[in-house]
């Protein structure tokens, strides 16, 4: 039971941030599916921080490691703000780019660094983890928890957050009244570079000691992407939602450790499946009152009505 | 008419050309990048030329050979490639054409993949059956992206994505089985080789003695449907009707076009060319499905938008930007590895896609330029 907490806990954090950070996209009228490819990256950085700085305090280590993922996240980001804001690409196959691209990145420098022909880092997690009580936490719980009710101030309680969210709905009115609509979108992207980046060295620091960048991120800046519309592009209700889907992510890690569930004898493949299946269930159902930023993913254009 | 028709395609052709060479202009820095780092870690003195040819001899020129650097076994390889490539660029080229993008022909490959293996294995029969099964997995996977689309409103790249993943982990679920699925061989921990269980499942040889291997004639059967889905798309009422509801889905409804039919038909059929891909992979005997290994989706599915997005969706053109994207892969394996890893040819082929995702302004731009050259500046 406790380890199954200790999961649905990491998990739900790191896909609360994800999430949060593609709804800060979103609400600015973004589409940013290049969430993943933001994770990879952040997570990359983080590591080799990490590994950069082993002799360091443990407090300097997680502090300078956090703001490398983030800064990497922001730069990565700044790719799909530049094509889809500058250039009016389509966001879609941009963030596609991105994606792909990021996984590619992180081989070729993680099979560098290695000097052979494994992309497997290692890294010591000591810093980021503590005890209460029995039960294993991390940082970014903390963290996550901040920014989750930063985002919400952010988004709702100042000037800066009613402009952006007013630049997703309609940019051209948001225009009229003198908002700078691209300065707007690229905040939102930005933003959602840095809890991307931050989100993505959330899911690989914690939980293991060693990552192979093959896997990317396997997925986690997908099932973010769910979470958010879950979550209806509303910081709390995008928590719930976050630790509504790693409850099922959880579950694919210690299937075999709880007694009723190993008698199954089911592969680990189908609880791998499960967030995925109950994503999509989630979206058959809300889908008929989906309340999507109305200006996503296209592109601004001054002279349209 | 026929002229501007003329003008227009060699547009498209210039801007993909560009698009190639920005492509390989920053797969090159990455590979300089990458020899003076490795050449630096010896602690040798040497000079920016030796950096330069470390990076050209020992990377860029397999980069640009492909295949050819090592004929004509490597060749074998990059046709043998290029046939699916052609498969899921053409799914994804057929999406874009009607207006859906189509994320999941990842998943559809796969899904494709255990549709091969099972008819083939399992079922034994002949080669062509197995094609169609292949393609008859993969349309199902299509479809479902375009049901949801079509009554729930859900946007298909959402569902492609959760089903890719779906798919594959049913996939390795269905092919392992604890070892106990009828088509895995515990000894080498791939499903079994087609050649082993049923003979005339595999697709036929070419007949050539030029490889040293065997080949088998699945480029020429992606070739031929690349050639039909031209004249569907082209020539026929019913590609018209596709189309439209491409470029506008109200217009279409008004013009009595049933556009919720049209989605779902349109990913199905991009789902089954997807499939198809997959078992001119599969059943060619060129390698086996891994069932515990793999644990990320076959890159196969995302090179098709990279090879859809070149060629600007018209099926021709796709033929000639899979063949691309297959040369610079096989190169890329063919690299130095301690040097340069094989994943710069993914680097490279991510770059592409991520210009084209603006190739339109390109292409304008460059429009520009020939009017202003032909007409003297007028519009």
């Amino acid at each position: 039971m406790q380890l199954l907490m200790k999961y649905t806990l990491l998990y739900s954090f790191v896909l609360m941030l994800v999430a949060l950070g593609g709804m800060f996209s979103e609400r600015s009228g973004i589409i940013n599916i290049a969430l993943e490819g933001i994770m990879v990256i952040g997570g990359l950085a983080g590591v080799l921080a990490t590994n950069m700085m082993a002799n360091s305090s443990p407090m300097m280590i997680v502090t300078v490691s956090i703001l490398c993922a983030a800064i990497a996240g922001i730069l990565y980001s700044l790719m799909l703000a530049f094509a889809s804001i500058n250039l009016k690409a389509d966001q879609t196959i941009g963030g596609t780019a991105l994606n792909i691209l990021a996984t590619a990145i992180a081989m070729v420098i993680a099979k560098r660094i290695n000097g052979t022909q494994s992309p497997r880092i290692d890294y010591n997690n000591g810093p980021f983890i503590f005890d209460i009580g029995g039960l294993s936490l991390n940082v970014f719980i903390v963290l996550g928890a901040v920014l989750l009710v930063v985002s919400y101030v952010v988004l709702y309680k100042t000037r800066l957050g009613l402009r952006l969210r007013s630049c997703g709905e309609h940019p051209q009115a948001a225009a009229s009244v003198g908002i700078n609509v691209f300065k707007m979108r690229y905040t939102g992207v930005i933003f959602s570079g840095l809890l991307g980046g931050i989100g993505g060295f959330a899911y690989i620091a914690p939980a293991v000691q060693s990552w192979n960048f093959e896997v990317g991120v396997s997925g986690m800046g997908f099932l973010a992407l769910a979470v958010m519309i879950f979550g209806q592009w509303k910081p709390f209700r995008i928590f719930l939602a976050a630790l509504f889907f790693s409850l099922f992510r959880a579950m694919a890690n210690i299937a075999d450790s709880i007694p009723f569930l190993a008698q199954l004898h089911w592969p680990k493949e189908i609880y791998n499946m499960m967030p995925f299946i109950a994503s999509m269930v989630v979206l058959a159902l809300t889908s008929k009152k989906s309340r999507a930023p109305k200006a996503e993913g296209i592109p601004y254009d001054k002279g349209m009505r | 008419m026929n002229n501007s028709k003329t003008a227009a395609a060699l547009k498209t052709m210039l801007a993909a050309l560009i698009c190639i060479l920005a492509g390989l202009v920053i797969g090159f820095i990455v590979l300089l990048v990458l020899a003076y780092t490795g050449i630096a870690a010896k602690g040798e003195p040497f000079t920016m030329l030796d950096v330069i040819k470390t990076a050209y001899n020992d990377g860029f020129k397999q980069l640009l050979m492909g295949g050819f650097y090592l004929k004509p076994r490597a060749v074998r390889n990059e046709i043998a490639l290029a046939a699916p490539l052609i498969m899921t660029g053409l799914s994804v080229g057929f999406a874009f054409k009607t207006g859906l993008f189509n994320i999941g022909a990842a998943g559809q490959y796969t899904v494709g993949a255990l549709g091969a293996l099972i008819f083939a294995l399992i079922f034994k029969l002949p080669w062509y059956v197995c094609l169609l099964g292949a393609a008859l997995f993969g349309a199902v996977w299509g479809a479902i992206p375009g049901f949801f689309k079509a009554y729930l409103n859900i946007n298909e790249v959402i569902t492609a994505i959760m089903f890719n993943w779906i798919g594959l982990y049913a996939v390795n679920t269905l092919t392992y089985m604890g070892g106990n699925s009828p088509m895995y061989n515990l000894k080498t921990t791939k499903t079994w080789p087609i050649a082993a269980k049923s003979e005339w499942s595999v697709i036929p040889d070419l007949g050539t003695t030029y490889f040293k291997k065997p080949a088998t004639i699945a480029i020429f059967l992606a070739v031929a449907i690349a050639l039909v889905l031209y004249v569907v798309l082209n020539k026929t009422t019913f590609g018209y009707e596709l189309k439209a509801c491409g470029l506008s889905k109200t217009s279409a409804k008004y013009a009595g076009i049933n556009e919720k039919r049209n989605i779902i038909l349109s990913m199905t059929i991009s789902g089954a060319l997807a499939g198809f891909g997959a078992g001119l992979y599969y059943l060619s005997g060129v390698a086996e499905w891994q069932p515990l290994v793999s644990t990320v989706l076959p890159s196969m599915g995302f090179d098709g938008i990279s090879v859809a997005l070149l060629a600007s969706s018209n099926p021709i053109g796709i033929i000639l930007s899979a063949l691309f994207i297959s040369h610079i892969s096989t190169g890329g394996g063919m690299m130095n590895a301690n040097l340069f890893p094989p994943e710069i040819a993914d680097v490279i082929s991510g770059v592409i896609i991520y210009l084209c995702a603006f190739l339109m302004l390109f292409r304008n731009a460059l429009g520009r330029i020939f009017t202003r050259k032909n007409k003297g500046g007028t519009k």
